[in-house]
C-alpha cells in the first residue's frame, strides 16, 4: 500500500514537473539565497543589482532571498534543497565549499563555464580570493562579497595621546605600545579590541599568519592548531587583556563592536572591510584604516561569501545562473558593490574602473583591503568544517576567558580535530 | 449485543481517527524515526550511513561539552522557573484589583508579546560592555562596567534575567485567570473570620491556586528546555559553551555539523528527560495539589 502511494505521488510530481518545465520554456526562474553579515542596508544593493540584471535579461526571473548571516543562509539553502524547493545558485560562506561538496549539493564552475571566454573569466579574479574556492584543481566558488580583516583606528584619539595619526602601528609591539597609550585607566576607552564571538577562528587566522603559521593544510585534511607559534599567537591575544590591559577581559562581541568604535569606546578595532562604508557614514571623528600589523610577517585571511552553483538544476538554469554570476561580478558591478559596502572589488579590473578609481582617490582607505591581498591567506576551511571551526572557537574563547591556558586549549582542539579528519587523509 | 458494541467501538474509532492520524503523522512517527536514525552513523557520498547501535549515545556520554550543556540546562531551569513563577503570581495579585489595571496588565504582558529574537536584540544592547544600558547605569553611580556576555561567570545569569523578564508576564495570565474565577465569598468569609490578608493568601488563595501552579510549573520547566532563540542573538552558546543549552547543541549538530544521527540521539535524550520530568510532576505533585 505504501508502494502504491509513493508511485501515485511520483506520478503526480512528474505531471507537475512537466507543467513546470513547460512554463520554463518561456521563463527561466532562478532562486538564490544570500547572506549579509555586516552592518548597513546591503540587501537593497543586492536587490538593485538583481533588478538591473532582469531588465537586461528578459526571460530570466531571479528570486534573490536574503537569509540572515552565513550560517543561516547555508542552513536555509540546504533545507530548501532537501525539501524539494528549487535553488540553483547561492552566495554562501567561502569556507563552506568542503561541506557542500561532501553533501553533493554543488557542481564545479568548470562543468558549466566551458567556452574559451568563460575560462578566461574564471582567471580574472584575484588569486588570493580564489584560494578557498579552488579545491583539487576545480573551481567551486566565485568570489562576490569578499573581505579581509583590517584595522580601523580613531585618528582623533591618536592625536589626543600624541601618536602620529598617519602612522598606524605596523607590528605587534608597536600596536601594544600605542594601545597602552590609548587605553584610559577609568575604563572609558580601550586601546584595542579584537572581536572573539561570531568568527573568532577568523581573527585568529590573522594572528597565526602574522606569527608565521597557517591553521590548516591546503587540502583541508590537517590542522596545525598546537604548533608552538600558533600557541604563541593565542597567548599574545590573551595577554592583550590579561597582561597588557589594553583590551577588555572576556570575549569581545562581534556584532556590537562597530558601535563601540563609533562611540569612541575602543580606539583601534580589527573588523571586516565589509564595515567600511557603514563606519564612514556614521563616524563623527576622523578615522583611519590600516593593514593589520605583523609579528614575524604581516597577514590576514580573506573572508566572506562566494557564489556556488547547485547540482539540482537543468542545463538551461545552470547557463542562466552563470550569466547572473558573471553579471554580478563584472568589474563595473564589483566596483559599485565595493563602493556601497567596503567589500573588495573581486578582480584587478574592477579597480581599473573609473568609478572605483575616483572613489579611492577621494577615500584612500578603500584601497587598504586590496593592498593587503598581497599578504592574504585562505580562511580556515577543512572537511567537517563546522565541527573543526567550533573546536577552535571554543579553544580561543576558553583561553580568552581564562578558563584554560592557550597550550592546553589548543592541544585539546588539535587532538579532536585529528580524530575528525583522519578518515579524510 | 456484541454487534452493538462493535458498532459503538467503530464509531468511537472513527471519531478519534482524525486526531490520531495527525498525531501519528506529526508526533509519533517523527519520534520513532528520530530514535531509529540515532542508531546510525553520519553518512556522506563516500561512506554511506550504517548501523552503529548506541555509539552516538556513547560518544555523548564521553563528551565533556554534552555534560556541560546538560548542567547549563539544569542551572537555567532552576534559575528561571521558581523566580518567574513567583513573579507571575505577585504580578497577578497586583493587577487583579487595581485601577488602571488594563494598562498595567498590558505592561506586564508586553515582553511576552515581543518575539524572542526582537527581545534578545534589545537585551544585547543592554548587556553590551561600555556602551550598553547596564554599564551606563553603573557608570552614573561611578561603578566600573562589566563584560556581561563575554564572561563565563555572568553569562548565564544574564540569560536567565532576560528569560524571567520574558516569561513572567506569560505565566501571570494563567494566575490572573485563576484569580478571576475565584468566588468572592471565600474572601468575605475569611475576612469576617478576622484573618489578615497574608493569612488569607497563605491558607486560602495559595492552596486554591495549586492546580494552576502545577500547570504553570510544567509549562515553565518545558519552556526552560525549549527556549533557544535568544542564544542565536546573544551568545551562540559562548564563551566556550558557557551558555550552551541542549536545544542549541542539537541545532549545532544538525545544521552546523550536518550530523543528523548525532542530533537525533541528543533529541532522544531531551525527549526522555522531558517525559520523565512531566510524568513525575503529574504523578507526584498531582496528589498534593487539590484542596480538600
Amino acid at each position: 500500500m505504501f508502494g502504491r502511494f509513493t508511485r501515485a505521488a511520483a506520478t503526480a510530481a512528474t505531471i507537475l514537473g512537466l507543467a513546470g518545465t513547460a512554463a520554463q520554456a518561456k521563463d527561466i526562474e532562478l532562486t538564490m539565497y544570500y547572506p549579509v553579515s555586516v552592518g548597513g542596508p546591503l540587501t537593497k544593493v543586492v536587490d538593485g543589482m538583481v533588478a538591473d540584471f532582469q531588465k537586461d535579461n528578459p526571460g530570466i526571473k531571479v528570486n534573490a532571498i536574503y537569509a540572515g548571516n552565513y550560517d543561516d543562509t547555508r542552513v536555509k539553502a540546504l533545507a530548501a534543497l532537501k525539501g524539494g524547493q528549487p535553488v540553483q545558485l547561492s552566495v554562501l560562506f567561502s569556507i563552506d565549499a568542503y561541506e557542500l561538496m561532501e553533501q553533493d549539493a554543488v557542481i564545479p564552475f568548470d562543468d558549466v563555464a566551458q567556452s574559451a571566454e568563460d575560462k578566461e573569466w574564471l582567471k580574472s579574479f584575484y588569486p588570493g580570493l580564489m584560494a578557498n574556492g579552488v579545491i583539487n584543481g576545480k573551481t567551486w566558488g566565485i568570489p562576490f562579497q569578499r573581505s579581509t580583516i583590517v584595522m580601523y583606528y580613531n585618528k582623533d584619539a591618536f592625536r589626543e595621546v600624541g601618536l602620529n595619526p598617519d602612522q598606524p602601528p605596523a607590528t605587534w609591539k608597536d600596536m601594544v605600545t600605542a594601545a597602552k597609550k590609548l587605553t584610559k585607566q577609568d575604563g572609558s576607552r580601550w586601546g584595542l579590541a579584537i572581536p572573539s564571538t561570531g568568527y573568532p577562528y577568523w581573527m585568529f587566522g590573522a594572528l597565526a599568519k602574522q606569527n608565521g603559521e597557517l591553521l590548516m593544510s591546503a587540502d583541508g585534511t590537517k590542522t596545525f592548531f598546537n604548533k608552538p607559534n600558533v600557541v604563541e599567537a593565542l597567548q599574545f591575544w590573551r595577554d592583550l587583556s590579561a597582561k597588557d590591559k589594553v583590551m577588555s577581559e572576556g570575549t569581545v562581541e562581534w556584532g556590537t563592536l562597530r558601535q563601540s568604535f563609533l562611540e569612541g569606546k575602543a580606539a583601534m578595532i580589527w573588523h571586516s572591510t565589509g564595515n567600511l562604508t557603514a563606519i564612514r557614514k556614521d563616524a563623527k571623528f576622523d578615522f583611519g584604516v590600516a593593514m593589520l600589523p605583523g609579528n614575524r610577517e604581516p597577514g590576514s585571511p580573506t573572508g566572506g561569501g562566494n557564489f556556488y552553483l547547485f547540482k539540482k538544476s537543468t542545463p538551461e538554469e545552470r547557463a542562466a545562473s552563470l550569466k547572473l554570476i558573471k553579471f554580478m561580478t563584472a568589474p563595473e558591478r564589483a566596483a559599485q558593490w565595493s563602493i556601497a559596502t567596503g567589500y573588495m572589488g573581486v578582480s584587478p579590473e574592477s579597480y581599473e574602473t573609473d568609478a572605483l578609481k575616483a572613489y579611492i582617490k577621494d577615500f584612500p582607505q578603500a584601497a587598504v583591503a586590496r593592498d593587503q591581498l598581497k599578504v592574504a591567506t585562505a580562511e580556515l576551511a577543512t572537511y567537517q568544517s563546522g565541527r573543526v571551526r567550533k573546536l577552535l572557537d571554543d579553544a580561543i574563547q576558553a583561553t580568552l576567558t581564562g578558563s584554560k591556558t592557550a597550550k592546553a586549549a589548543l592541544d585539546d582542539a588539535q587532538e579532536q580535530a585529528d580524530r575528525l579528519l583522519k578518515p579524510y587523509r | 449485543m456484541s454487534k452493538r458494541v462493535t458498532k459503538q467501538a467503530l464509531t468511537g474509532w472513527l471519531l478519534v481517527l482524525p486526531a490520531v492520524t495527525v498525531l501519528a503523522a506529526f508526533t509519533h512517527f517523527p519520534i520513532v524515526r528520530t530514535m531509529v536514525e540515532s542508531l546510525y552513523s553520519k553518512g556522506n557520498p563516500v561512506r554511506p550511513s550504517h548501523f552503529i547501535g548506541l555509539d552516538n549515545y556513547a560518544n555523548f556520554a564521553a563528551d565533556p561539552v554534552f555534560w556541560k550543556v546538560l548542567g547549563n540546562n539544569a542551572i537555567f531551569a532552576l534559575g528561571t522557573v521558581p523566580v518567574s513563577m513567583a513573579l507571575a503570581l505577585v504580578m497577578a495579585l497586583w493587577v487583579q484589583s487595581r485601577s488602571g489595571k488594563a494598562v498595567l496588565r498590558l505592561a506586564y504582558f508586553l515582553p511576552t508579546m515581543l518575539p524572542m529574537i526582537a527581545a534578545a536584540n534589545i537585551w544585547l544592547f543592554f548587556y553590551t560592555p561600555d556602551i550598553g544600558l547596564l554599564d551606563q547605569l553603573l557608570g552614573t553611580f561611578g561603578l566600573p562596567g562589566r563584560n556581561w556576555l563575554g564572561d563565563p561567570a555572568t553569562v548565564m545569569p544574564c540569560l536567565m534575567a532576560m528569560t524571567i523578564w520574558k516569561e513572567a508576564g506569560f505565566f501571570m495570565i494563567f494566575y490572573l485567570a485563576a484569580l478571576q474565577g475565584m468566588s468572592p465569598e471565600l474572601r468575605e468569609a475569611a475576612l469576617l473570620e478576622g484573618c489578615g490578608r497574608f493569612t488569607y493568601f497563605r491558607r486560602v488563595l495559595f492552596p486554591l491556586l495549586m492546580p494552576t501552579s502545577l500547570f504553570v510549573l510544567v509549562n515553565a520547566v518545558l519552556n526552560a528546555f525549549k527556549l533557544v532563540d535568544h542564544l542565536f542573538i546573544l551568545t551562540k552558546g559562548g564563551p566556550s559553551n558557557a551558555s550552551n543549552l541542549l536545544l542549541y547543541y542539537i541545532y549545532e549538530h544538525a545544521f552546523a555539523f550536518y550530523d543528523l544521527p548525532a542530533a537525533a540521539a541528543l533529541t532522544v535524550v531531551l525527549l526522555l528527560g522531558l517525559a520523565i520530568l512531566a510524568i513525575s510532576q503529574f504523578v507526584f505533585l498531582d496528589k498534593r495539589v487539590h484542596y480538600r
